[in-house]
């Protein structure tokens, strides 16, 4: 057995060698037309060779490392008890939640206007991961386009302000709905299709609305993009130093304060602010009604749902419309808050970052997919020497969640009724 | 006469990116086959290949060496082995340990590697796209009257014998070796495989280093092809293979083959007759449409779904 360890642990390591040193250990430089290899930093090399020791080392005594692990003791410490009270639980939640937002209104007033920038951005992504959340992690169906549906919530925006001249407020339900129509449309020839069949036609259809945008040139403007999109107002105030649109006044004239660019910047995080809310009441509602019980019983067994009587396309068909229709509500935020919208924005890579916060927070759990969305958000921020390896570490993470954790971290509890034991 | 030249242009030009794309998607029909789940790092592993490749390349000529069959052969080893190391080193860290989980959740598993992969080699080379030598020059030309000309490079018979090659050794491989006839066993009946004494775990791990291995090959040959790789150079090649793999039913080696060649050209023909621009639209289009009006492909076998 010793034996055999050591053979498959000295194989590991020759892997680990063979799969990390050429591409590690040599630079390709362009000079010109030519090429060069350069060697890598000696730093590298020996972190490469330490990496293949390590992994000899751990294989060779696998079995005692396992062994040890299991000795820990264990760091949750509720992991042993009983899982606590269904009320108390949901309670609990939702005064979590409630702090958070209370918390969330007036913190922009205290901080500089880079972070309340950032968090916009967060709640942009709150509203995303909760849309692809009842897609993938209520309804079970895997969506790898659902960026598609963010970049026509903004460019339903971006071109209606461009060709017709609407104001924000218009156009957030217009593009919301227009996303959800898109959403609807294309849902209803692919959701037949078996789960990983769907994901890559989902994926698909994101590429073609990619690629539709970047070259339909007369429309879109291509990869320039479209700028000059309007700044939400505030019952005809607008935010800028001059007035831009006849008929409106400026908000710091009417209410008599010193212009400052900060207004704005904390308004759009209000507005994003209340609609993340919306959306996470919404889809709340959504959850508990007879519609979200059936997303997860199609999630569960889809057989056995069809059988009580379930319509597959109906029930598939809503959550995929409902997550489409708040990628378009996020979008229109977006647009608003860029000024400025490009195909750049609307890459498979921003659907991948979507679903790791769905994956990382926990599949169908409200605030653990809230709480992931602004870890996911903020950390690389903070870390900024770190800030490339992050996609990285979003991959391995998905990867790791998968392997250990498949629930997420903070998992989803269904509303269930535990009988008491008799007697 | 000028259309038809235009015509067979297009043609070769379909054909070569096709057997390409073929060589990528057996990787993807042999794993849906035995363990029915979606290599999605498969592209990254293709990328892998070319960079090791053109790594190999540099420093062979770097030491200088001039002989370029012995070069190319060498590059094409070099490929092999770290693109097959890489495909079994996923397989063991990634798929494994989740295989006979819920359908989306080995998916997810190999999304969050092709991630990973995909920077693992931007970190490591960077995110620029990196020349590939024109190693290969040269051709033959064809021309009725002196305005178009047909070219058929040496660039192109190469990738058509190379991946005749390949595709030959692979059936005589599936066909005669007793892996290989083990990997149909596997690939019909797990379980009971297993019971007949069949180790699945290796015939598994077998399956992921030929596919990749294949997809070393192609990394070559469409990174001389193209002039030029980055990072990004696999994702939309694999989805493209997976689409040929699809096409042609996947779980069938001869559908890949058969998937490859029509979406090469039917692509070719797209840049070649409409716009360049939309080839991409024109592949993701044809997989929409297949999955959704025969989604066991061309040469697939129905699955039935059992209760």
């Amino acid at each position: 057995m010793a034996a055999n360890n050591y053979r498959h642990a000295l194989f590991c390591a020759i892997v680990t060698l063979i799969i990390s040193f050429p591409i590690l250990g040599f630079n390709l430089e362009a000079k010109g037309i030519n090429i060069t290899l350069t060697g890598a930093t000696t730093s590298t090399i020996i972190a490469v060779i330490l990496a293949a020791v390590a992994v000899f080392v751990f294989q060779a005594f696998r079995d005692s490392f396992m062994v040890m692990l299991g000795k820990l003791p264990n760091l949750n410490p509720l992991a042993g008890k009983e899982p606590m009270e269904q009320s108390k639980r949901v309670k609990l939640e939702s005064w979590v939640l409630t702090g958070i937002v209370v918390f969330a209104l007036f913190w922009p007033f205290l901080v500089s206007r880079g972070s309340v920038d950032l968090a916009t951005l967060v709640l942009i992504y709150i509203m995303l991961a909760l849309g692809l959340n009842v897609v993938v992690g209520l309804a079970g169906l895997l969506d790898l386009g659902y960026v598609a549906f963010y970049a026509v919530g903004a460019y339903t925006f971006a071109l209606l302000s461009q060709y017709i001249g609407i104001s924000f407020w218009m156009a957030l339900p217009i593009g919301a709905l227009l996303a959800g129509l898109t959403g609807m449309i294309l849902g209803f020839p692919v959701l037949r299709l078996r789960g990983d069949y769907l994901a890559i036609v989902t994926l698909g259809f994101g590429e073609i609305i990619r690629i539709l945008l970047n070259n339909w040139t007369t429309l879109t403007g291509g990869p320039n993009g479209i700028g000059g999109i309007p700044e939400p107002t505030l019952f005809g105030m607008e935010f800028g130093r001059r007035i831009k649109e006849e008929g409106n006044t400026s908000f710091h004239e009417t209410f008599g304060i010193a212009y400052s660019g900060e207004h704005k910047v904390i308004f759009l995080y209000l507005i994003a602010l209340v609609l993340a809310v919306i959306t996470a009441l919404i889809i709340r509602r959504f959850m508990r009604m007879p519609v979200g019980r059936a997303w997860e019983a199609l999630r569960e067994d889809e057989i056995a749902a069809r059988s009580l009587g379930l319509s597959r396309t109906a029930v598939k068909l809503s959550a995929f419309t409902i997550g489409a229709f708040f990628a378009g509500f996020a979008g229109t935020v977006f647009a608003s808050k860029q000024g400025f919208i490009s195909p750049e924005s609307f890459v498979f890579l921003e659907s991948a970052i979507i679903l790791a916060i769905v994956v990382l927070g926990g599949m169908g759990s409200q605030l653990g997919v809230i709480l992931a969305a602004i870890a996911v958000t903020i950390l690389p921020e903070l870390a900024r020497e770190f800030s490339e390896y992050r996609m990285l570490i979003f991959g391995a993470a998905m990867v790791l969640m998968m392997v250990w954790r498949p629930q997420g971290l903070l998992p989803m509890r269904r509303i269930h009724i535990t009988l008491n034991k008799q007697g | 006469m000028q259309d038809l030249l235009y015509f067979s242009q297009q043609l070769i030009n379909g054909l070569t990116i096709g057997s390409a794309y073929a060589l990528i998607a057996i990787g993807y029909t042999m794993v849906y086959g035995i363990i029915g789940m979606i290599n999605f790092a498969h592209g990254e592993i293709y990328m892998i290949g070319a960079y090791t490749a053109l790594i190999a390349i540099t420093g062979l000529t770097a030491l200088g060496l001039a002989w370029l069959p012995l070069i190319l052969i060498v590059a094409l080893l070099c490929a092999m082995i770290v693109s097959s190391s890489m495909g079994w080193a996923v397989e063991r860290v990634a798929y494994r340990p989740v295989r006979g989980r819920h359908r989306l959740i080995p998916l997810i598993s190999a999304i969050g590697m092709s991630i990973f992969l995909q920077n693992y080699v931007h970190l490591a080379q960077g995110s620029r796209n990196v020349g590939f030598p024109a190693l290969i020059e040269g051709g033959f030309n064809f021309s009725a009257d002196g305005a178009f000309e047909m070219s058929l490079s040496y660039m192109q018979i190469t990738i058509f014998v190379t991946t005749l090659i390949c595709m030959t050794a692979l059936s005589l491989f599936i066909s005669r070796s007793r892996t290989g006839r083990a990997c149909r066993a596997v690939s019909q009946d797990l379980g009971m495989a297993s019971l007949l004494g069949i180790d699945t775990n290796r015939i598994i791990s077998a399956t992921f280093i030929i596919g990749a291995a294949l997809a070393a090959v192609a990394g070559l040959l469409l990174g001389m092809y193209y002039g030029s790789v980055d990072p990004l150079f696999g994702f939309i090649a694999g989805l493209k293979a997976f689409t040929a793999a699809v096409l042609g039913g996947i779980g069938s080696i001869p559908g890949a083959m058969l998937g490859g060649l029509i979406l090469g050209v039917s692509e070719s023909m797209t840049s070649g007759y409409l716009s360049g621009e939309y080839k991409d639209v024109v592949s993701f289009g044809l997989l929409i449409l297949i999955l959704l009006f025969k989604p066991t492909g061309l040469l697939g076998k129905p699955e039935v779904e059992k209760i």
